[in-house]
């Protein structure tokens, strides 16, 4: 058995038999042109090459019904490319003034652009040569009359493997009968990268040279998640493998069905699920589950593993990521929710005897406004690049939130002496996770646009005990009617007051609340991306009608232990 | 002749896709269309030429639009640069 590592860049498992794809370059002659005529006739040799190329293309998006959207996408590029003015005129240059033949010009121009990508300092660029070789490989075959590769004998869960392979060679397959790719070169960005995410075809790229261990009909398994390809594998191995294929199989399968499925309950009420995350990268991970949206970021990686506070126009930068990534969706950020259990390393701060009834949070940045000034002129900048909004921690009076958003207006006000462009109307909303902001939420509610409940910080403030001491953890429970009964009223004045009343903690994932607080009248749950299909699952197969007589029953209830059988028996 | 600014939207920039729908867009109008980055201006015609200015999320680009339908071409372009990007 040989191991080869590459880059995964569609996840899933494959086992299969490898075809191998070898290709031959197009030769081209540079015999000179020496008259007028042989000149006309080369220019019109090279259009009508163009326009055979265009047509093969068109003919591929007539003739194959069911291409994505993301298929029709790269073959109409590859159109534009084909038909690229620019490519045309330099052609022609050449042609004309240097009596090239067409095939030669063709080369030479597309040559130059190649080494221009190439160079450039972006993966993306550099991974679009290939797209230009490949317009390139068909008009000259064109011009040639030469036959492009057609793959058409495979035998199904066939797995391709080739030094590398272009857009239109993997559109033009038949995928259907292709359970994996292997190349030798390229990377996440590359068309066979994303040709192969759309279709969910296991897909491992940039092996090298090694590859050319690999015979047609050797036996191969592939994982496309930690790029691992393995060349005949031990029968051990192989079954060892197919569990895993089953099992991934089977929870992308429940995955894809819900992802698309908006979360709406069998009385039609709209339900938002977005998701908790700590950085732009996660948002990849929020949308494969559907999620619709961020109801926090959390923005202390921000600041951990360094040496000193992140600039301003550092923490844009991170900001600046999220949304553009984000699709438009709304994004709410927390503002730095530091303290003495998640200490800085540059940051000096005394150690407490009560780091969570001390100084953090919110209560750092009133105190330090130029940190949080810097903070929020940052978030601010990103706020014209997507749909951002501000959320403060640790909230316990309204007096923290006024002096909080005096400090906001501060920082526009700098931006505006700046001339840098912000969303004055940035919404701005509090967390409420500590029992004085919950029961006074009537008069936070006039304060600010949203609110979003911490429910893990809210039970253990509220039953007075730390989750993280044994001895008591068993006394941590959401479910007790206190509890309950503080993030009802929250629910209820926000609802009163008109403001957004959303939920992040803990509890919003927990499949046990959901129909609870669904008959609370909570309409915004944001959790771990990967809870989102669950908690979607239990919306979309119950009403908000029948989930307020539950809602009702429970708030009736005396203890945490009846409320608890009473949701499980309404789960079944 | 009518010259309007605009951030891009999209976390990977005017790259390939949004491109070829932004200049099957133009296509749409009679007046001539360029983009401008820096001091570098290219006719909205060619995909190459723009994919050479590699203009990223987050980047200002001008567009410069002339000809007798430019108000509605510049409302097409506008609703491109402000909404559809973002998805594309």
């Amino acid at each position: 058995m040989i191991t080869i590592q590459g880059i995964g860049v569609s996840a899933g498992i494959a086992i299969g038999r490898a075809f191998v794809v070898r290709k031959t370059e197009n030769t081209v002659n540079d015999s000179i042109l020496s008259t007028e005529a042989e000149i006309r006739s080369e220019i019109e040799r090279f259009d009508i090459a163009v326009s055979i190329s265009v047509t093969a293309i068109e003919a591929i998006m007539d003739q194959q019904p069911d291409l994505q959207d993301e298929d029709i996408a790269i073959l109409e590029t590859q159109i534009e490319l084909i038909n690229d003015p620019q490519i045309r005129t330099d052609v022609v240059a050449l042609i004309e003034q240097h009596k090239k033949n067409a095939g030669h010009a063709l080369t030479e121009v597309l040559r130059q652009i190649v080494s221009i990508f190439e160079s450039m300092d972006d993966e993306y660029m550099r991974a679009r040569s290939a797209d230009v070789k490949d317009i390139g490989s068909r008009i000259l075959a064109n011009l040639n009359h030469a036959e492009n590769i057609k793959i058409n004998t495979l035998l199904p869960g066939t797995i391709i493997v080739a030094h590398d392979l272009s857009p239109s060679d993997t559109i033009t397959m038949d995928v259907k009968l292709i359970s994996g790719f292997v190349t030798g070169t390229g990377s996440k960005t590359s068309h066979t990268a994303i040709i192969a995410k759309s279709k969910s075809i296991p897909t491992v790229l940039g092996c090298g040279e090694v590859l050319g261990n690999i015979q047609t009909d050797d036996l191969i398994i592939l994982d496309g998640l930690t790029g691992i390809v393995l060349i005949n594998p031990d029968e051990d191995v192989i079954s060892r493998y197919q569990i895993q294929m089953e099992g991934f199989k089977a929870k992308a399968d429940e995955l894809k069905q819900l992802k698309n499925i908006e979360a709406i309950t069998i009385d039609g009420v709209k339900i938002t699920l977005s998701a908790n995350i700590s950085n732009a990268a996660d948002l990849e991970v929020v949308f494969e589950n559907g999620g619709d949206g961020v109801g926090l970021l959390r923005t202390e990686m921000l600041f951990m593993d360094r040496d000193s506070f992140p600039t301003e126009d550092e923490q844009f930068e991170f900001y600046k990521q999220v949304a553009l990534q984000s699709k438009g969706k709304p994004v709410i950020v927390r503002t730095i929710d530091i303290g003495g259990d998640k200490p800085l390393p540059y940051f000096n701060l005394p150690a407490e005897l009560n780091p969570f009834l001390g100084y953090r949070a919110i209560r750092i940045c009133l105190d330090r406004t130029d940190l949080f000034i810097t903070q929020l002129k940052a978030i601010l900048r990103a706020s014209v690049l997507g749909d951002l909004k501000i959320m403060f921690p640790m909230i316990s009076n309204v007096d923290e939130v006024r002096k909080a958003k005096q400090i906001l207006s501060e920082a526009k006000k700098q931006l505006l002496a700046e001339d840098l462009s912000f969303n004055e109307h940035i919404p701005i909303g509090i967390m409420i996770e500590i029992p004085s902001a919950a029961i006074m939420a009537d008069i936070l509610a006039k304060e600010v646009d949203f609110f979003s409940i911490g429910t893990n910080d809210l039970c253990q403030y509220t039953l007075a005990v730390d989750r993280m001491n044994d001895k008591i953890s068993h006394l941590y429970d959401p479910y007790v009617p206190g509890v309950l009964r503080l993030i009802d009223n929250v629910v209820q004045q926000g609802k009163k007051h008109n403001i957004y009343v959303g939920m992040c903690g803990e509890m919003a994932s927990d499949p046990m609340a959901t129909l609870l607080l669904m008959g609370m009248g909570l309409t915004d749950f944001s959790m771990s991306a990967t809870s989102i299909p669950e908690i979607k699952k239990t919306i979309i197969n119950n009403s908000v009608a029948n989930a307020q007589i539950l809602y009702h029953e429970v708030m009736a209830m005396d203890s945490s232990s009846d409320i608890i059988a009473h949701l499980k028996q309404a789960m079944q | 002749m009518i010259s309007k600014e605009y951030t891009i939207l999209s976390a990977h920039g005017l790259h390939a896709r949004p491109a070829t729908v932004l200049i099957k867009l133009v296509k749409n109008y009679r007046s001539a269309v360029s983009l401008k980055k820096g001091d570098k201006e290219v006719r909205l015609n060619s995909l190459l030429n723009i994919l050479s200015l590699t203009l990223k999320g987050g980047d200002v680009v001008t567009v410069l639009i002339d000809g007798e339908d430019e108000d509605v071409a510049a409302e097409a372009i506008d609703l491109f640069f402000t909404e559809q990007l973002k998805n594309l």
